[in-house]
């Protein structure tokens, strides 16, 4: 039995096979209606993501399968001071498979290493997010029409984004990556990520404070929120939250086939204006991320459809 | 010179930095054990001024060496039976050390699963980085301080 607690879980041939499966269910949405008949999805929520939930929730109706879960630790009897463990034995009695999601970084591999369904990591703390990460190789893939030889710009919160984490370990693996990772001093990535991934993979890198700089050269540019519930202090995050909004005056600079994502939801780092650019890819973006968890829930149960 | 006498069945912890031998000691959770313990403190070294050395009378499977390489893997194991030393053990950084150290990261889910263990990965063998298995988080305290 498999679980994702990582996008490194799958190699590349992995996900290019979850990928052409993903395009697949695209294409051909009425093929895959019943592929989960009978089949059930916990979604196990310790703490609010409307849109992570509603997506797996949509990915396994869209298959056919139910759903059933909790939305906020205080609807679940992590309340009471249930351990995730005894928890996701108690799920595993109740549906075929699972996506977890957890304020506490790790929580989904506790819950893997007792469970007797597969796990899904649905974001844990400000640590991996795959099946963000899906979505975005997903949409990057479909819309760019490759994964390798790209400059890839990423912009806002890098070190709590755990979506821009996540994703930097996925495109790693694919050659002619550059990146440019566009934030405050304050919010830079990690070092675990700058020397065990980027330096260790020999992944060319450049560290900027001023979005106009990167815009002209990328192929892609990836924003993300500075997140209220990341920091400790209110006054840094009012401080830090408005430092980098892409505009329709800072579009201009950036190429024609540049692509905007973003993991959504926004704040103010993308004008509202921006939303009528073609390049604009951020709502697309959503839709394959339901495409990306379809395809990812039939691999998980080992489902094959004809 | 102080003599302490031979030991038939055990272990000599050889060059221990001057001053770690009781941390060694309780790491190695020696203070639970029913056997014979000497604990050597300052004892002249050519190589390292001033050593510490612990010898312990146990049965040879009865001890974690992981624990000790973790701490310091410059430190000589003697394997001792019937009172020679029948093997030098080499020391190497242990690829996971459980419940030796404990994350420190508050925002990991050790801070608040009842039962689990801790467990740190060694990441980077090179640089010597352990990481928590679930977190990643760097372990950034010292091993041998």
């Amino acid at each position: 039995m498999r679980h994702l607690m990582s996008p490194l879980d799958l190699s590349v041939e992995e996900l290019d096979q979850l990928m052409d499966l993903a395009n697949d269910i695209e294409k051909n949405p009425a093929k895959y209606a019943h592929a989960c008949d009978g089949k059930r999805l916990a979604t196990l929520f310790y703490e609010p993501s409307t849109r992570t939930r509603l997506s797996f929730e949509a990915a396994m109706m869209n298959l056919g399968g139910t759903v059933l879960g909790f939305s906020s630790a205080d609807s679940s009897s992590a309340s009471k001071g249930e351990s995730v463990s005894d928890t996701i034995r108690v799920v595993s009695c109740f549906a075929d498979i699972c996506a977890m999601r957890h304020p506490k970084e790790g929580a989904p591999m506790v819950a893997s290493m007792v469970s007797s369904i597969p796990v899904i990591n649905a974001g844990d703390g400000g640590h991996q997010h795959p099946t963000q990460t899906l979505t975005d190789l997903l949409t990057i893939r479909s819309l760019k029409g490759r994964m390798d030889h790209l400059t890839i710009g990423l912009c806002g919160d890098l070190k709590f984004g755990r979506t821009v984490h996540s994703l930097i370990n996925a495109l790693v693996r694919y050659t002619g990556i550059k990146f440019i990772l566009i934030s405050p001093e304050e919010l830079r990535v990690p070092d675990y990520i700058r020397d065990d991934v980027l330096r260790a993979n020999q992944v060319p890198f450049e560290e900027v404070i001023k979005l106009e700089d990167a815009l002209p050269s990328l192929d892609l540019l990836y924003m993300t929120r500075v997140q209220k519930e990341r920091f400790f202090n209110e006054e840094d995050y009012v401080r830090m939250k408005d430092f980098y909004i892409l505009d329709k005056a800072k579009m201009e600079l950036a190429g024609p086939d540049m692509l905007v994502l973003h993991p959504l939801p926004r704040v103010n780092e993308i004008a509202v204006e921006v939303d009528q650019d073609p390049r604009a890819a951020y709502f697309k973006q959503v839709q394959y991320g339901v495409y990306a968890r379809m395809a990812l829930i039939l691999t998980l149960l080992g489902i094959e459809v004809k | 010179m102080l003599n302490v006498g031979r030991i038939e069945e055990g272990f000599v912890l050889d060059h221990i930095k001057a001053g770690k031998a009781m941390t060694i000691y309780h790491d190695l959770k020696l203070d639970k054990l029913d056997c014979t313990v000497a604990i050597i403190k300052n004892a002249k070294s050519e190589k390292m001024g001033k050593k510490d050395i612990l010898k312990v009378e146990c049965p040879v499977d009865m001890l974690d060496m992981d624990i000790v390489g973790f701490i310091d893997h410059n430190i000589t194991v003697n394997i001792i039976k019937d009172g020679e030393i029948t093997e030098k053990k080499d020391l190497r950084l242990p690829k996971q050390v459980v419940n030796v150290i404990k994350c420190k990261n508050p925002r990991c889910i050790t801070s608040i699963e009842q039962g689990l263990d801790h467990v740190f990965i060694l990441a980077d063998p090179e640089k010597e980085i352990y990481r928590c298995k679930y977190c990643e988080e760097k372990y950034s305290g010292h091993r041998n301080k």
